[in-house]
């Protein structure tokens, strides 16, 4: 038996994201956002998008870009601070923007991922992020409904991927990724270094090839993935 | 108030340090403190603070900052790194504040139609940590104080300080509420409790010095 082959070039890959689509997009500032996936999105122009990201880059990075071209309809992310275009858009109401907990969007993902319909917690239960959320009882405890995060699809980094579309992240690179790869109806992962089947061992493997549809080497990383020099 | 702060740091605890001034209380522990530092994008055990020519692209700490590790650091993607908050793994959080309430409430992540960078992992390391403080300037730049009796912000979490470090003082929030338990050289009695909008309990006959 063979796994199947699913590299894929990165045009056909992002041309099957359709307008109004909800994306995960993997990251925590530079590391693990996948720049070159986001650049092939821009160029190719979908409208109307929800963007599910932790947060929203820094000026002239990832979904900045997506941000500045006017393709994103709402965002839903915990902190968009190092970001001054994306308050102002907030401000300005051109863009939708969602407030998570940052854990509890990881949590959100994670059960989207697993099959799961919500999460119960009590964090946030005395902000304004509690407003207009479902409240129930646990063992004499009042319990937030945190309803669980699936996309359309999900845009990953990955340091090396194998043919199959088996991941493996490095260092603070890893963040949403691994959450988000196991969230989407359709998962698009980049990887740096793309091996043959069996380049990664086993136990090397941080997802698992069958939540990967399509995988697309990197022949050279632009200017984005490099060291921000503020 | 940087290096006052960093004496609450007890050795062996597991300490997560908020964007901003508390990100420079590193700075102000000796090399071979016992300490595991946490950062909420990934890692824990956060080593030295390394220029951009010396950088990892792919390591930094949740403020953006490149970091190293140290040895018997660990990567972990972002639901691990707050279960570890959630669980009660977290001794110590040191985080930033727009407001502090007598009653220990924290607003740190909206102001209303001005900037609402969104709250991170705030809620979060403020909810569950085992203990929180705050480090802040006493007022802000216009020179209206942070200490108040009860926040107008949008709250990150219900009583959750124990401790408020300011380039004036260090005071506790007590069940009565603001306690003086220091005073930074320099600065009179008079003049902190001018810069607090709360009352500000003084116990103590010989105010400490930092």
């Amino acid at each position: 038996m063979k796994l199947p082959d699913k590299t894929c070039p990165i045009e056909e890959a992002i041309a099957r994201i359709p307008d109004g689509a909800t994306v995960m997009v993997g990251g925590f500032g530079v590391p693990g956002t996948p720049f070159t996936l986001i650049r092939e999105l821009v160029r190719q122009g979908q409208r109307g998008l929800t963007v599910i990201k932790n947060d929203a880059n820094e000026r002239g990075l990832g979904i900045d870009h997506l941000l500045a071209n006017g393709q994103v309809a709402r965002l839903i992310t915990t902190h968009i601070g190092l970001n001054p275009r994306a308050i102002a858009m907030l401000n300005a109401e051109e863009v939708e923007v969602e407030f998570n907990a940052q854990g509890i969007l990881a949590e959100r993902v994670r059960a989207g991922g697993a099959g799961l319909a919500a999460i119960l917690t009590d964090i946030g239960l005395d902000t304004e992020l509690a407003q207009g959320k479902q409240q129930i009882e646990i063992g004499g405890k009042t319990k937030l409904v945190e309803t669980a995060l699936r996309a359309d699809v999900a845009l990953i980094h990955a340091d090396r991927s194998d043919v199959f579309g088996n991941l493996a992240y490095v260092a603070t690179a890893r963040n949403f990724n691994p959450l988000m790869a196991m969230a989407a109806d359709l998962v698009i992962a980049e990887a740096e270094t793309v091996l043959p089947l069996g380049g990664l061992t086993p136990d090397a493997v941080h997802t698992p090839g069958p939540f990967v549809d399509h995988v697309v080497g990197l022949a050279a990383l632009s200017e984005e993935y490099a060291v921000v020099r503020r | 108030m940087v290096a006052r702060a960093a004496r609450e740091i007890v050795p062996g605890m597991v300490v997560n340090l908020g964007i901003g001034l508390p990100t420079q209380v590193v700075d102000h522990l000796p090399a071979d403190f016992p300490v595991c530092l946490h950062t909420e994008n990934g890692l824990s055990g956060i080593g030295p603070t390394l220029q951009p020519g010396a950088a990892d692209r792919n390591l930094i700490d949740a403020g953006g900052a490149y970091v190293s590790t140290v040895p018997g650091s660990a990567f972990f993607d972002s639901a691990v790194s707050f279960a570890l908050v959630r669980s009660g793994r977290l001794d110590l959080t040191m985080l930033g504040a727009f407001e502090v309430a007598a009653t220990g409430d924290l607003a740190n992540w909206k102001i209303p139609g001005r900037f609402s960078p969104g709250a991170g992992g705030g809620i979060e390391l403020a909810q569950k940590a085992r203990r929180v403080v705050v480090l802040t300037s006493h007022t802000d730049r216009a020179g209206n104080p942070k200490l108040k009796a009860a926040c107008s912000l949008p709250l990150t979490a219900r009583g959750c300080v124990a401790r408020v470090f300011t380039d004036m003082a260090v005071i506790d929030v007590g069940p009565g509420g603001f306690v003086l338990r220091e005073l930074a050289e320099g600065v009179s009695l008079s003049e902190v409790t001018e810069a607090t909008a709360a009352p500000l309990a003084c116990p103590d006959a010989d105010i400490a010095r930092f």
